[in-house]
């Protein structure tokens, strides 16, 4: 990780880039499981619940090996080639 | 003595290592590749092994590799802690390692010294066995030098040094400190975060900024103006940040800090000359003894590329108007086509090669001094050609025709200012018969440049100028009185610049001149 200095006025918050938002939901939508307990019971549920109210999308599961590390590249790499939305479970 | 700081380290096991502890400690900071600490180790270990069960026998050890090749070295059985980030050795201040502390109380030191000074180490260890009640080690003392000077300690090293101070609780960095994920590129953060005037920036590191920060003796807290637009403070620590993205070397810092108060002066009007259409941006001309000991260009391609001072100063300045000011395209600045000057534009004058005073001694300063002069300028350099004039008042009166271009031809009585840099090949045929001082140029300049007032009145030709509704209120007296470029010799400002081959000089149009616009601003450099 590299720390940098703000070299503005700090009138406002750092900003992070993130993907423009399409208002509408299509593709492949992963599902990624970190590993964290319950974790995969709360993606069942929500492929459930896509499975039925869109079923136009596909969706894919993904798993992180364990939630203690960073997602491993290829796999990042894969998601990213694979989907078109990502949905991740976060804490347990 | 005072109490050591407290420190929880690791050791070769993962198991923490508190201090202060409650058993007497010893504790010895090593660094794998100093000689003399090699020759420390053995002597710890025997300490440990007649004191380990009583005390705290701890050697400290700054790489982490270095624990272990220590180890296997030396056959170490003593726990060994990890300082590799340095902030334990950073903590306790000393230069030299090796660094030996003797707490009888796990606390405080009654013996601390640097490098290996035998009577030392051996009334450290008489000290332990009294206190522990022990045998004193049993060590060849016979077969140790009597001293080693040691190793200047690791967390000493610049780069290291620098880090370790930025992050330290007393550290003079007070700007936000904004966490780049590994995953992601230094350089595209940067831009995604608007912070560049369109190419790279060199990434303000806590280090980078403690290293820019030493290059004045001002307080990085010490804010020296409010910079507009958008008033954002302008501290000295910020003003640094900037510097560092530019690409300057600290030795610059104090330029780039008196442009800056130039600019934010209400006489110069940085927030007008960012906002308007017409796209003015500050033109510095540094002047005096700084010029050389930054090695400054003011010779061949002065007003070009290639030079690193040049270069990132101007930028520097550009870049601490967009982001403390934040004067943005698009937001406040609003030129309708901008100009290369917008990314940075700063030179020095060749004083060598002038006949005249230095433009800062025009000015009211001394020769001694160095000092920034900001000029708002919306073009330039634009380039006045004369390979064949030969005699003084030829060439002076080129440079006025030159000049007659700013904004257009037509355009006279204009209360604007220009700069003229001049090159030496002119200065030398303007000089040929003798002395030609400032004020004969610029009035050649005028004289040269006197039209009729019918000249300037809108036609089919060109609708600018005079209205006609104006002209109308006229006689042909009125319409026939010649009128120079400029409303006063003033505004046209000198220096000399450029190599010595070549009879191109060059000039800068002005923006608005005055207090509704922008006046130039001379800044003394202050360098300690």
């Amino acid at each position: 990780m590299t720390v940098i200095l703000d070299p503005t006025d700090e009138a406002v918050p750092v900003s992070r880039q993130i993907t423009p938002r399409s208002g509408q939901v299509s593709g492949v939508v992963g599902l990624m499981d970190i590993r964290k307990p319950r974790g995969d019971v709360l993606l069942d549920e929500l492929e459930r619940l896509l499975g039925e109210r869109m079923p136009d999308i596909e969706v894919r599961r993904y798993a992180k090996p364990t939630f203690t590390k960073p997602c491993p590249d290829d796999l990042r790499a894969q998601m990213k080639a694979e989907c078109d939305f990502v949905v991740e479970g976060l804490a347990d | 003595m005072a109490e050591l700081p407290g420190f929880e380290l690791r050791d070769l096991d993962d198991a923490p290592r508190a201090f202060p502890a409650a058993k007497p400690s010893l504790i010895c900071f090593v660094k794998e590749d100093c000689e003399t600490c090699n020759l420390a180790a053995p002597v710890l270990e025997a300490f440990a092994k007649t004191y380990g069960e009583a005390a705290n026998i701890w050697m400290i050890s700054q790489t982490r590799d270095g624990s272990l090749v220590l180890k296997d070295r030396h056959g170490l059985t003593l726990p060994i802690l990890d300082d590799s980030d340095l902030k334990i050795s950073f903590a306790y201040g000393f230069d030299i390692v090796p660094a030996l502390y003797w707490c009888p109380d796990g606390r405080t030191p009654d013996t601390q010294c640097e490098g290996f000074v035998k009577t030392e180490w051996q009334g450290v260890d008489r000290d332990m066995a009294s206190t522990l009640n022990c045998t004193a080690t049993a060590i060849d003392w016979d077969t140790l030098p009597d001293w080693r000077p040691g190793c200047g300690s690791k967390h000493l090293d610049p780069e290291i040094l620098d880090r370790l101070m930025a992050d330290a609780e007393d550290s003079p960095i007070r700007a936000r400190k904004i966490e780049i994920a590994s995953a992601d590129d230094v350089a595209e953060f940067m831009f995604d975060q608007g912070f560049s005037d369109g190419l790279p920036l060199v990434p303000p590191t806590p280090e980078r900024v403690m290293r820019m920060l030493s290059g004045t003796s001002r307080s990085p807290k010490e804010v020296i103006a409010q910079m507009p637009p958008n008033m954002g403070e302008a501290s000295i620590e910020k003003i640094a940040i900037n510097a560092v993205m530019a690409g300057c070397k600290p030795e610059y810092l104090p330029v780039v800090i008196a442009a800056i108060e130039a600019i934010c002066t209400d006489a110069f009007n940085v927030h007008g000359v960012m906002a308007t259409t017409m796209g003015a941006s500050p033109v510095i001309v540094v002047n005096g003894p700084i010029r050389e000991r930054l090695g400054m260009n003011s010779g061949l391609m002065a007003l070009g590329t290639g030079n690193r001072a040049n270069a990132t100063i101007g930028r520097a300045v550009r870049l601490a108007v967009r982001n403390i000011g934040g004067a943005k395209p698009g937001g406040t600045d609003r030129s309708t086509l901008g100009s290369p000057m917008k990314f940075t534009m700063c030179f020095a004058e060749r004083e060598g090669r002038s006949p005249w005073a230095p433009l800062h001694v025009e000015r009211g300063f001394k020769a001694t001094d160095s000092v920034v002069t900001v000029f708002a300028m919306t073009s330039g350099p634009v380039h006045i050609v004369d390979q064949e004039s030969r005699a003084p008042d030829e060439i002076a009166g080129t440079l006025g025709l030159g000049l007659e271009s700013m904004f257009l031809p037509k355009y006279h009585m204009m209360p604007v200012d220009a700069l003229l840099v001049v090159c030496p090949e002119h200065i030398d045929t303007l000089m040929r018969d003798g002395e030609y001082d400032k004020d004969r140029l610029r009035d050649r300049i005028q004289d040269v440049t006197r039209r009729p007032l019918r000249d300037m009145v809108a036609d089919e030709v060109s609708g600018a100028g005079m209205t006609r509704a104006a002209a109308a209120k006229l006689d042909d007296a009125q319409l026939d009185n010649l009128v120079p470029k400029f409303a006063k010799r003033e505004h046209i400002h000198i220096v000399v610049a450029g190599s010595d081959a070549g009879k191109f000089s060059s000039a800068y149009h002005g923006w608005v001149t005055g207090p509704m616009g922008s006046q130039s601003v001379s800044r003394k450099i202050e360098e300690t």
